[in-house]
């Protein structure tokens, strides 16, 4: 392992968003969109009824969600700058292990999440009076969690993108979105019909969320569920490093690397 | 980590008897297509052998297999003495390669990609290295551009600069100077032998121009089919097999390669 070849890969990300606003935009805009549609109509909420706290308990999951999904870009937008600027040829001739590459990427889906993160905190405590780590440490390992989750999705999506073409980029943006429902972001995960039930279960969100809601309600946290969450987290990256090894393997024996752009799939 | 070329060297070898490049046996298979068919050669340190053939001869399957991006079929590769499979990443430290086809990231500068693969390469002294770089290729005055608003001789030139950055054992052009005026070819060529005369290092070299390989190249393969046709000094060759040029012998290696795989076998019978 040669961290100079790692920080290769985060020293190109961070020149490409020095130089260009519309790569650094997109780090926290939808995201701060996201909080202040949702701090209005969760402030709205609120003044309906008073039994339940709309802004905590909603607001914190759109907060949350929106990071795990900056995590996962973070990782597949810095290998699209690869796909996009046809680098494959000159990175992977290079020394470069993929042990590196992968914790370049991780490491600059850091730097970005974390760009997106904060404007989203200054925005939901600032707007919506509504300071998330209030609940103490626990949501710090919610959220350490739910950027691990993010990594293995990321790592999984660009090992789709590397096996189907270039065109496969935009199975990799809806993925989010596809899988919020039965992440049970927003709901528990009691409110899914038995067999969706089964699926969330094998999503770390899922168990992430439940606590973070137990939380916001200050009832205790289910410790079972949060180590559950964190540790199939954990195993996910192994993973979807494994399977990334495996399309980057196939890449490799097909000529794929070497002839990227030319979506040979097969 | 030490001096990346050094480090990739064997240890307690005599450098200069161990061939930059050693290819056995090599062979790809796409499918029933056999693209590349049981090459083997060498490239020794302070020689520079051109790969010349028709397209589809299998001359970038070649080097896509030396530079660890498509895995061979069968057969080895080692680079300055390690073997490529085994040992991928060190053996690549002592490689580098510049192709038409393959530029630098248009969306960063000359001195950014620079820096970049000098991590990847992990040069050490990297800042010194980089202004040596520029000042060989005379990149100057387009340090802070970035690389794809450059002219195709600029982009060469940055391209080539990151080649050597590592001081490689192995150097691979895949067609350097396509694209270029022949007055920047000239300038290409002249700063490529100039710094190859310097260090040691053993150069493959693929060009469509057959002036340019007589000039530049100690010695010549020539592929057809995935196989190597014929092989000898590209000043001497074309005399061999009663042509006038090497360009000619180009020609027929394209058009008749059966009349010289004759040709060949009877010179070898004598």
């Amino acid at each position: 392992m040669n961290i100079r070849r790692s920080f290769a890969i985060v020293l190109r990300i961070f020149y490409l968003m020095r130089g260009s606003f519309t790569r650094v935009f997109p780090l926290f805009a939808w995201a701060a969109i996201d909080i202040i549609l949702w701090g209005f109509i969760t402030r709205y909420l609120d003044t309906v009824q008073s039994t339940f706290n709309f802004v905590s308990t909603l607001l914190g999951a759109v907060l949350l969600w929106d990071f795990f999904t900056r995590a996962m870009f973070g990782i597949s937008t810095s290998f699209f700058e690869d796909v996009w600027s046809r680098n494959f040829l000159n990175i992977f001739a290079t020394p470069l292990r993929l042990s590196e590459y992968l914790v370049g990427l991780v490491a600059a889906s850091m730097m970005t999440s974390v760009i997106g993160l904060v404007v989203m905190l200054v925005l939901a405590t600032v707007v919506f009076g509504l300071w998330i780590f209030s609940y103490g440490v626990l949501v710090v390992v919610i959220v350490l969690g739910l950027f691990l989750f993010g990594i293995a999705f990321g790592i999984f999506a660009i090992g789709i993108v590397l096996r189907l073409g270039p065109a496969a980029e935009w199975f990799i943006w809806p993925m989010p979105a596809v899988l919020a429902p039965i992440a049970a972001v927003f709901y528990p995960v009691s409110a899914l019909p038995n067999w969706l039930q089964l699926i969330a279960r094998l999503l770390p969100a899922s168990y992430l969320f439940e606590c973070l809601r137990a939380l916001v309600a200050r009832r205790p946290v289910p410790m079972e569920e949060l180590w559950t969450g964190c540790a199939l987290a954990g195993v996910y990256v192994v993973l979807a490093s494994w399977f990334f090894r495996g399309m980057y393997l196939h890449a490799v024996r097909t000529g794929l690397v070497a002839r990227y752009s030319a979506e040979t799939v097969s | 980590m030490a001096n990346s070329t050094l480090s990739s060297r064997p240890i307690g070898k005599d450098h200069e008897s161990v061939p930059a490049l050693t290819v056995r046996e090599l062979r790809k298979k796409y499918g029933t297509t056999l693209a590349v068919d049981g090459l083997s050669f060498d490239v020794r340190q302070k020689e520079i052998v051109g790969l010349l053939g028709p397209n589809g001869a299998g001359k970038t399957t070649t080097i896509n297999m030396i530079l660890g991006v498509l895995a061979p079929t069968e057969g080895s590769i080692a680079i300055n003495g390690i073997d490529l499979a085994r040992n991928r990443s060190r053996a690549l430290e002592g490689t580098n390669f510049a192709a038409v086809y393959a530029p630098l990231p248009g969306n960063l500068t000359v001195t950014e990609n620079l820096r970049v693969f000098g991590l990847l390469y992990d040069v050490p002294n990297l800042s010194e290295r980089i202004e040596e770089m520029i000042e060989t290729f005379d990149l100057k005055k387009f340090r802070n551009t970035k690389c794809g608003v450059l002219s195709s001789g600029e982009q060469t030139r940055s391209g080539l600069a990151k080649s050597l950055l590592n001081q490689p054992a192995l150097l691979l052009l895949d067609e350097p100077t396509a694209s270029l005026d022949p007055s920047a070819a000239r300038y290409i060529r002249e700063t490529i032998l100039d710094y190859v005369g310097k260090i040691s290092v053993g150069v493959l070299w693929t060009s469509h121009n057959m002036y340019e390989v007589t000039d530049v190249c100690n010695r010549v393969l020539f592929l057809s089919k995935g196989k190597i046709l014929l092989e000898g000094d590209p000043k001497q060759l074309p005399g061999v097999h009663g042509k006038t040029s090497l360009e000619e012998l180009f020609v027929t290696v394209a058009r008749e390669p059966l009349s010289l795989e004759a040709s060949t076998r009877e010179a070898m019978s004598l």
